[in-house]
């Protein structure tokens, strides 16, 4: 049973740093995807890491870092849902669906110019997560810090955005400033994601674990650290199942991050059910508690 | 004394649409002003304004003597029910400690007296009842009455209240009529939106709007039914 759960990663160098990049990947993941979970933020989100695909593409025909690609993308992506959103007067979610396919859109067209089309449009979306090198792990790392650093500094601004915009701004906290910041938080996180699970999957691991954080924690401390220790149990059981099974470990990954919210709702709802059964047999018992009068 | 909120031809709208013009009124330490009208008819624009969230359009306006939406630490604004109150996982207490983020700013650590004033908030309006329990789970009175304590945290100068009794029983009401005599008492201007004629009872001027100022006066000179007939398009039963 051991070598079963560990023997893989024991015995093979490739899946350990698979699996630190996981971890970096999940600790991002759980601080930013907290705040788009509170913000509701996951279409912009979803827009972002779609956004990086014509600049991973581009970097990949005309041989730069992918990470500045999609650095760029996601650059270009939320410039363009500002421009619109403020120019012509169109909702966020128009802005952002008109840029997202446009961005997918684009980012196809220059991929279908390369020799392996198919191949590394396969690595784009859905990431080669067994490919990590040294490189990517201490990029990912600095993310972490930045993206901590970020939300740190920027907690109070960030958690007034996700009750209310009047109240933010006559709070003293700008909600266009503070707003860009978080999507800038968001676009860096997609940027240092990607090469683990691609641009396809990365929303996974944003939302789904600071999902599950949501329906326990009631601090956003815990709530982060909760959707930390999903990301990285799912980012360990999807390399385990990928490895014993022979299916793609980043859709694994987020497969599993999935399936823990999925199982933790249901615990959630019959919590709630156990909960209600017990204060109707307590007013059934103790009638007259609440004020109700029974006549028989 | 010097006037707190003081507006003379001003005009309200979004764009270059203004909605209401020609509001004249002068607000002093302690006194209420109650908005009244319909739906659309600008309350909720005129708050904004005075909170600085919406340009004025014509006019001049001023809030504890400089230009809206400058003083944020002294001006507290409570907005409609907010949606995200119905999804936020966050407890009671930490949403009404919110109130002060406009003291604290972006990096100051909360004092003792901070919680203290968080606290003494959430016992005024009852929400430290279920001060630990996450503001989604709660009914639509109770998550109004965290919001009320979080606008009572920030110990504001000014308050701005867009229908801060709606969701409220009768009960509730009366506790933020009574919130709302206790701001007063301690100097506080208050400019409070709402749809209910009661809650203009102890004010010291009443405004009914219509996309323009039907009546503007006293409760007894303001709520006359012909002005009532003219803004809601029946009379009302006071």
């Amino acid at each position: 049973m051991g070598n079963f759960l560990f023997g893989p990663f024991a015995d093979n160098e490739f899946l350990r740093q698979s699996l630190y990049a996981g971890i970096l990947v999940s600790a991002i993941c759980a601080v930013a995807g907290t705040f788009v979970v509170l913000r509701g933020l996951a279409f912009a989100g979803d827009a972002l890491a779609h956004g990086v695909v014509p600049g991973v593409a581009a970097a990949l025909l005309f041989g730069f870092s992918g990470v500045l690609g999609a650095a760029i993308g996601a650059g270009v992506m939320m410039s363009g849902v500002s421009v619109v959103t403020r120019r012509y007067r169109l909702s966020g979610d128009t802005a952002i669906g008109l840029l997202f396919v446009g961005m997918l859109a684009l980012g196809v067209i220059i991929q279908s110019r390369s020799s392996s089309f198919a191949g590394d449009l396969t690595n784009i979306l859905f990431g080669e997560v067994l490919g990590v090198s040294n490189s990517d792990l201490m990029w990912q790392f600095i993310a972490l810090v930045a993206v901590c650093v970020v939300a740190w500094f920027c907690r109070r601004p960030f958690l007034l955005l996700s009750v209310d915009d009047g109240l933010t701004e006559t709070s003293g906290f700008s909600v266009k400033k503070y707003h860009n910041i978080m999507l800038a938080m968001v676009a860096l996180t997609v940027v240092a994601s990607f090469q683990t699970v691609g641009t396809l999957l990365v929303l996974g691991l944003l939302i789904a674990p600071a999902a599950t954080g949501a329906l326990f924690a009631r601090r956003i401390g815990i709530m982060m650290v909760v959707a930390a220790v999903v990301g990285i149990f799912s980012t360990y059981v999807g390399l385990l199942v990928s490895y014993h099974a022979n299916v793609a470990a980043g859709a694994s990954i987020v497969f599993c991050s999935v399936l823990v919210f999925t199982a933790c709702a249901v615990v959630v709802e019959v919590q709630r059910w156990q909960a209600h059964r017990k204060d109707i047999h307590h007013d059934h018992d103790q009638p007259h508690v609440h004020g109700h009068v029974h006549v028989s | 004394m010097s006037a707190r909120i003081e507006a003379t031809g001003l005009a309200v709208g979004y764009g270059h649409r203004p909605i209401v013009e020609g509001l004249n009124f002068s607000l002093q330490p302690g006194e209420l002003l109650v908005l009244i009208g319909t739906n659309g008819s600008g309350k909720s624009t005129l708050l904004k304004t005075l909170a600085g969230l919406v340009a004025a359009q014509g006019g001049s306006v001023n809030v504890l003597g400089a230009a809206p939406g400058t003083q944020h630490s002294l001006v507290g604004y409570l907005p409609q029910h907010p949606v995200s109150s119905h999804t936020l996982p966050l407890r009671v207490e930490d949403v009404v400690a919110m109130g002060r983020y406009a003291h604290l700013g972006l990096t100051r650590r909360a004092r003792a007296q901070d919680h203290r004033i968080v606290q003494e908030s959430m016992e005024r309006t009852g929400a430290i009842a279920y001060k630990s329990r996450p503001l989604r789970d709660l009914s639509g009175g109770q998550q109004q009455r965290t919001h009320l304590a979080q606008v009572l945290a920030r110990r504001a100068d000014v308050l701005l209240l867009d229908e801060p009794t709606a969701g409220l029983d009768l009960v509730g009401r009366q506790a933020v009529a009574e919130l709302v005599a206790q701001e007063r008492a301690r100097g506080v201007a208050v400019v409070m939106a709402t749809h209910e004629l009661s809650d203009a009872d102890t004010a010291d001027m009443v405004m009914l709007l219509a996309q323009r100022v039907v009546a503007q006066g006293s409760p007894a000179t303001a709520l006359t039914d012909a002005a009532l007939r003219e803004c809601f398009g029946f009379t009302q039963p006071h």
